[in-house]
């Protein structure tokens, strides 16, 4: 059995809601979608059990009505597994992976900025990427956010 | 965060230690650092939002000047991925041809690091003398590609440039000159005293840091980390040639310093293997303007360790999503972690060791004639030959030098 195969097996074993939302695109690469709600217990189970002990990046979505969060992670086996969960872009938290990965702060930092992503238990610190003075609100990569005059007008106030 | 009783001193964002924008502002007592605290973002230029509003043609472009320096590194890892959502399998000279462009990409980069890495420890007859060997290598990288970095080889597809018989002859006859060169730098590495003490012991991040930290490319490789994505998720057409994967257990900038010098005759292997078993056939197949709904991830092992592209296409002409993690940014996570507990003395040097990225341009010179507004091209040999002349004029002549080391040479 391959290493793919192996890791789909042990999620539909342990997780039996994750039917259907498991996916072997191609060799060495998986998607999975999974709810918030059961976005931890699937999350640490890959990283634990199948060893996938490498967090790639945090890809942040705009989705419409909700923002989409990618958890790219993958192992010395070379499989890369996309972890995708969403939350209601009006309510945007998340929680923090730091303490699997302390070096995915400044990936989550950076989905705060961009994408006005909140993350529940990161710990206080500079913001990134964006400058201090940045107006209050603005997420330049939501899809409705457009470098406007006012946006523009906006961070000279604040500066 | 800091203390606020500490004793805290800004460096950057802009610092004559630093090649580029980053701001730290460093805890000190006495010489020793406490912490660290990094602010990054000043050179944030908003390409992924820039790549949203653009074609797929216009990005490979716009993404190939992510970086400086990894040009070829970013189109590829950007292409792949669109690529892969459209389904283009591309024929297999292209796959070599990228291959041998993103090992000279390796060459130049690394041979720079070299030098930044002698110039930061006051050791300027290195940074001299690899500059300049570096300068064999992008001489065949602007003959192949027309310039010096940024390539435009990539397209959809394929590449948009071949490697003619003559031009390989070329590239075997430079990667001779630099073989030599190179053992020259590992023998300095390994056996040069004021190199050992001053790198040993220096920024050390051990194996277990790495795996916590997330560390990539060389910086991982140093510390006994078998990460490399030529292997792990072999791409292009890496999986058909073989060629180490180098490690050292030093686990600080002396390992960073022999893993580049090694992974120097790494890539020499790769290229010649590649030239050797280049297929024939074409060099790209047509690709549809429009790429179907869809997403991909892709991996490359840029100079500096893993790059990572996300694409998401929506079934027209511009892309979703494109989504970017340079490798600096998995690196500078470990910085901070190096820095504890070392003299402030060495943060230059333990900076540049994870070798951060920064912009090495284009050397088109325009030079003015005198009653002439309009500029005026001129070729590289001329440019040498006004070189050597207009030193003349202000008494620097070497013409007599030259000639005793050329003689002393011939005995």
């Amino acid at each position: 059995m391959s290493q793919e195969e192996i890791i789909k097996e042990g999620l539909l074993k342990k997780f039996n809601y994750l039917e259907g939302s498991v996916n072997i695109v191609r060799p060495r690469r998986m998607s999975i979608e999974v709810g918030l709600d059961n976005f931890m217990p699937v999350f640490a189970y890959l990283v634990k059990d199948m060893r996938l002990s490498h967090l790639c990046t945090i890809t942040g979505l705009d989705e419409q009505e909700k923002l989409g969060f990618i958890y790219h992670l993958t192992g010395e086996s070379g499989v890369m597994v996309n972890l995708k969960t969403s939350v209601a872009k009006a309510s945007p938290l998340i929680k923090t992976v730091t303490s699997y990965f302390p070096g995915a702060e400044i990936y989550e930092r950076e989905l705060e900025d961009l994408f006005g992503a909140k993350v529940s238990g990161l710990a206080q610190g500079n913001r990134y990427p964006l400058t201090d003075d940045w107006p209050v609100g603005q997420f330049p990569l939501r899809k409705d956010w457009k470098a406007s005059p006012e946006a523009e007008k906006g961070a000279d106030k604040n500066a | 965060m800091h203390n606020s009783k500490d004793f805290k001193i800004p460096i950057g964002p802009q610092h004559p230690a630093l090649k580029e924008p980053e701001g730290f502002s460093v805890a000190l007592k006495g010489e020793k650092i406490l912490g660290v605290d990094i602010r990054l973002g000043y050179n944030h230029r908003g390409i992924e939002k820039a790549a949203e509003e653009r074609t797929y043609i216009q990005d490979i472009y716009l993404i190939e000047r992510v970086c400086g320096i990894c040009s070829h590194s970013h189109s590829t890892c950007f292409i792949q991925a669109v690529e892969e959502i459209a389904g283009l399998v591309i024929p297999a000279r292209a796959r070599y041809i990228r291959t041998i462009i993103g090992e000279l990409e390796r060459i130049h980069s690394h041979l720079l690091w070299l030098g930044v890495a002698g110039h930061e420890i006051g050791f300027d007859t290195l940074l001299m003398y690899s500059w300049r060997d570096r300068e064999v290598v992008m001489d065949i990288l602007a003959a192949i590609t027309g310039n010096r970095v940024n390539y435009g080889m990539n397209t959809f597809g394929g590449v948009r440039r071949d490697i003619n018989p003559e031009q390989s002859r070329e590239i075997l006859k430079a990667l001779d000159i630099l073989e030599e060169r190179t053992k020259y730098y590992i023998e300095i590495a390994t056996e040069e005293t004021t190199i050992i003490k001053r790198l040993s012991g220096v920024g050390v991040l051990s194996r277990e840091d790495v795996l916590r930290l997330d560390a990539v490319g060389p910086t991982a490789r140093a510390s006994g980390v078998k990460r490399d994505v030529r292997v792990d998720d072999s791409y292009a057409a890496y999986g058909e040639l073989t060629f180490d994967v180098i490690t050292d257990e030093a686990c600080d900038v002396y390992g960073r310093t022999v893993v580049r010098v090694k992974e120097l005759m790494e890539s020499y292997k790769i290229i010649r293997q590649a030239l050797k078993n280049l297929p024939d056939g074409p060099i790209a197949i047509k690709a549809p303007r429009k790429v179907p709904a869809g997403e991909a991830l892709s991996r490359y092992e840029a100079p500096r360790g893993e790059d990572v592209h996300y694409v998401q296409a929506n079934g027209t002409e511009k892309p979703q999503r494109v989504k970017i993690r340079a490798p600096t940014l998995a690196n500078v996570q470990a910085v901070k972690h190096m820095l504890r507990d070392r003299f402030l003395a060495d943060m230059p040097i333990v900076i540049a060791a994870i070798d951060p990225c920064f912009s090495c341009t284009d050397r088109m010179i325009a030079l003015k004639e005198q009653d002439c507004a309009k500029g005026k091209i001129i070729s590289w040999p001329a440019l040498h030959a006004y070189s050597l002349e207009w030193h003349k004029k202000q008494g620097i002549d070497f013409t007599e030098l030259n000639k005793k080391l050329a003689a002393r040479g011939q005995k």
